[in-house]
């Protein structure tokens, strides 16, 4: 006796089945009792505590209406307007704060109210009602699949294998103007990233006051945060400034001589102790700030990479790799700290293109 | 009958008679809804997110979606002559010149923070219960997708005031998109439209934010109610309820005053919270400035887990011909949230292919009677939350008063010795629960009344437990692991998909081989028989048996 593929299927098929039944059959301890009927509220059989329960909830609604009519009040007798000395935050803060409790007391009380509507006064019991299968019943799946084949079939889709795989090509190419046209969004990157504003002989000035520095200006153990005097010329309005910020920012310490490694390469990069490095974190771009004097450790704030400014600016600890960028310094004619060139290594995150 | 409800009755035989809406009417109006906090959890979302629609509108009134330079001189006097972009300048005007403005500002931040917290709660319970198995996959993929478009709205929204908080974290999200390979720096490039942070980024942003996001979320909230109402609600296992049925109070009047009435509340309380709890003074921090950051300053809430994860990686950075592979970001930053999300989405299918159950489910189950699927979502928590305390280990450190770096090398391990060890533990207490349950079906619970035997044995006499109970602790399917059949037939023809299903067995034994089964009716009978049945003097000595 030959048996068809098909045949063996639905054998296995039953035989899972099968252990399923199994499974259901060993037999439930306890019969389903039926839903339990819910204990009669007070509300149902004290006439006393019925009245009771809709003083509460007239009085959540009521007490609602009067926090509304009070945030109309609070709206007008708490200006926030500003005079000369600028807004008081102070009453600002009594602003918000009157506005807020009244809205949200109002809310609070409608939705309270609600609730407790439902809970002790409606009448309504839990109802059960039966489910319906979700799925289709056979016969409508059936002349479903016969209908969609005649469909198929009239449309000559699977026949017209010409005009299928054509419409189907011009279907997928359709997405590549929507893509393509986004592609003025922004500039082709180039080079940027690998240049900052620094470069031969643009003094270094203290950020904010963009005043030169004399190397006597700083103390051992001191920290200044410095910006190019390039910066300066950049156009106040528009995103440059920004951009340089994010950028060309960095900062200065002096060590005592002898204090740290000079490598290879770098022998002239500090002025008498007076070191610069990129104040951007090689992780992921966050400016970095926190300073420890004494093991001369330079902490980024957002996570914890962590450099030695006496080695090199390497990583000492943290998610970041490669070692904060140092710009080399000089001093010039009138005894002001000065950018040797820009940065040799790229500034800020690692990215693609930064080696090439 | 009122004039309201007259009213009413008119309106709704004016609809009927255009569009035929009694007929959808009759068969829902008193559709039931399940009476069960649980269920509240997705509500409160639904609520939050309209509460967010409703304050953001408010706030795009005034609100500049704009990075041109401006010089402050509006009402907050310490920011006067400074120089900002007109989002911030406008966000400053929000808080200080528009009356309610604050308000409105901090109910959209409190909303948004609910709402991602609520969906987040709403997922672990469908998760638990096992809300999520046929039919309702669709409903479970729909939810994730609205749980990551929330986080990513959340996220856009942080971005547009400009402060030097929000800046800094578009900063980190840059970092992120440089580490991809190839394309890093063209995708920065284009979205920030030249160098970070240009001046395109947040109008950019913004029409994301209030359009394209709320408008998919708004879809996609659509199809997950729709699902719910159309497949009804679950329910708890129990007396009187079962696959076929579904139970509840009626639509009209209790549930539409009750969801009603709760729609309030969640509304109410995010204005309370918003009215009382200050959330990101902005003016304190100031415009953004790309070489200042504030040290201990956080994300929200929901994105400290990826925070976390970018601090604890280590500093994995290699070349191949000088180009740059950054694991020390590309992991945290962009593998992880796909290592998370992917087994997230396909779990209904998952699990279903191991259990080989392709049956409907409208049944929830207890979490003890899955306790390798408990087991896998405590494992899940626990993973996410050490990734999440990690993104304030800096917080963590200042409390305990340890090195930050112990905290970061503590969790580098823990992220992969802990999950294994909860997932044993919670599997290991479900299943001292699942024993628990069938003690007290076979011997009722205890009493604490000790009795002593004229022999002078001491023993507790277990009182029988309620009819009702006593069903709820039995309505469970028995589960077995997937029987392999034999390598052939008695044809001699081998099995079909036979590696598979060896795979699929060995996995179902991990998912129930070691479940405790609830007694039979024989083992019931046995141990009434033996007289340790309900009622009677049960030997402490012989409890230990069983």
């Amino acid at each position: 006796m030959t048996i068809s593929r098909d045949d063996k299927m639905s054998e296995y098929t039953t035989e899972a089945t099968g252990t399923e039944l199994e499974r259901r059959r060993v037999g439930d301890p306890f019969p389903d009792p039926g839903f339990p009927e819910s204990p009669a509220r007070l509300t149902d059989t004290d006439p006393k505590a019925e009245r009771r329960a809709e003083r509460q909830v007239a009085g959540m609604f009521g007490l609602a209406a009067v926090l509304v009519i009070a945030f109309l009040v609070f709206y007008v007798i708490f200006p926030i307007a500003a005079d000369e000395g600028g807004v008081d935050v102070g009453a600002v803060r009594d602003s918000n704060l009157a506005l807020g409790l009244t809205l949200g007391g109002s809310l609070l009380l409608i939705g309270i109210g609600a609730i407790h509507w439902a809970r002790k006064l409606m009448t309504s019991h839990q109802v059960i009602h039966e489910r319906h299968e979700l799925r289709s019943s056979g016969e409508t799946r059936a002349a479903t699949l016969a209908d969609f084949e005649l469909g198929a079939e009239e449309s000559g889709f699977g026949r017209r294998k010409l005009i299928r795989n054509s419409m189907i090509g011009a279907l997928l190419l359709l997405p590549l103007p929507a893509v393509i046209l986004l592609r003025d969004l922004g500039p082709a990157p180039g080079g940027v990233k690998k240049r900052t504003i620094w470069d031969t002989g643009v003094r270094v000035l203290k950020d904010r006051s963009f005043e030169p520095i004399r190397p006597s200006d700083l103390q051992v153990g001191s920290l200044v945060i410095a910006m190019p005097e390039s910066y300066l010329d950049l156009p106040d309005h528009g995103p440059v400034r920004q951009n340089e910020r994010g950028k060309s920012s960095v900062f200065l310490i002096r060590m005592p001589p002898g204090e740290f490694r000079v490598d290879e390469g770098r022998e002239n990069w500090h002025v008498d102790g007076i070191l610069c490095y990129s104040k951007i974190c090689t992780h992921v771009g966050c400016p970095i700030t926190l300073y420890e004097r004494d093991t001369h450790h330079m902490l980024c704030p957002c996570h914890q990479s962590t450099f030695n400014l006496a080695e090199g600016g390497e990583v000492i600890f943290g998610p970041a790799k490669r070692p904060l960028p140092q710009l080399p310094l000089a001093v010039d004619d009138e005894g002001y700290l000065i950018a040797q060139s820009d940065f040799v290594d790229p500034v800020g995150p690692s990215f693609w293109e930064m080696n090439t | 009958m009122s004039a309201v409800v007259n009213g009413a009755g008119k309106l709704v035989s004016w609809v009927d008679d255009r569009v035929t809406t009694n007929n959808w009417l009759k068969r829902n109006i008193r559709k039931a809804f399940p009476d069960h906090w649980s269920f509240l959890l997705g509500e409160i979302a639904l609520y939050s997110f309209i509460v967010i629609l409703l304050s953001g509108v408010f706030l795009t009134l005034w609100f500049k979606p704009s990075m041109a330079h401006v010089m402050y001189d509006g009402a907050y006097a310490p920011l006067r002559d400074v120089g900002m972009s007109e989002a911030f300048a406008s966000t400053l005007e929000l808080s200080f010149e528009v009356r309610g403005g604050l308000l409105m500002r901090q109910i959209h931040h409190w909303g948004a923070i609910i709402f991602i917290a609520a969906m987040s709660v709403h997922m672990l319970r469908i998760f638990f219960t096992g809300a999520f198995r046929k039919p309702r996959e669709i409903t479970w993929v729909v939810g994730v997708l609205m749980l990551v478009l929330g986080i990513t709205n959340g996220f856009t929204g942080y971005s547009l005031p400009d402060d030097l908080v929000s800046g800094t974290g578009m900063r980190i999200i840059e970092g992120g998109m440089l580490a991809i390979p190839v394309v890093g720096t063209y995708l920065s490039s284009f979205i920030f439209g030249g160098e970070f942070p240009g001046d395109d980024a947040i109008a950019r942003l913004y029409v994301l934010h209030i359009l394209l996001v709320p408008a998919l979320l708004l879809a996609l909230v659509t199809i997950h109610l729709i699902l719910v109402w159309y497949q009804k609600h679950t329910n708890w296992g129990g007396a009187g309820t079962s696959n076929e049925t579904t139970v509840g109070y009626p639509l009209f009047p209790v549930y539409t005053a009750k969801a009603g009435g709760f729609f309030f509340v969640v509304f109410g309380v995010i204005v309370l919270l918003a009215a009382t709890i200050q959330i990101l003074p902005i003016w304190l921090f100031g415009p953004y400035d790309a070489s200042v950051v504030s040290a201990g300053t956080q994300p929200d809430w929901y994105v400290g887990f990826l925070d976390g994860a970018l601090r604890i990686m280590p500093n994995w950075e290699f070349y191949i011909a000088g180009y740059p592979i950054s694991l020390n970001v590309l992991v945290p930053a962009v593998l992880l949230p796909g290592i998370i999300l992917t087994p997230l989405l396909l779990y209904p299918w998952l699990e279903q292919w191991v259990t080989g159950d392709k049956r409907d489910h409208h049944v929830l189950d207890r979490p003890r009677n899955q306790p390798v699927r408990t087991g896998i979502g405590v494992a899940f928590i626990t993973f996410y939350l050490l990734l999440w305390i990690g993104g304030g280990n800096d917080f963590v450190a200042t409390i305990f008063d340890v090195p930050v770096m112990w905290i970061t090398r503590f969790m580098q391990v823990a992220i992969f010795v802990l999950p294994p060890l909860t997932y044993w533990a919670t599997k290991r207490i479900c299943l001292g629960l699942q024993r628990r349950d069938r003690d007290k079906v076979l011997h009722g619970s205890e009493s604490g009344v000790i009795v002593v035997s004229p022999d002078g044995e001491f023993s507790e006499v277990h009182a029988p437990l309620a009819e009702v109970t006593a069903y709820r602790l039995t309505a469970h399917e028995r589960q077995a692991p997937f029987e392999l059949g034999p390598e052939t037939d008695e044809y001699g023809i081998p099995a079909p998909r036979r590696r598979g299903d060896k795979l699929r067995s060995r996995l179902s034994k991990v998912y129930f081989a070691d479940v405790v089964q609830k007694p039979t009716r024989d083992e019931l009978e046995m141990a009434h028989h033996d007289g340790h049945g309900a009622a009677e003097p049960h030997g402490e000595i012989e409890a230990g048996r069983h």
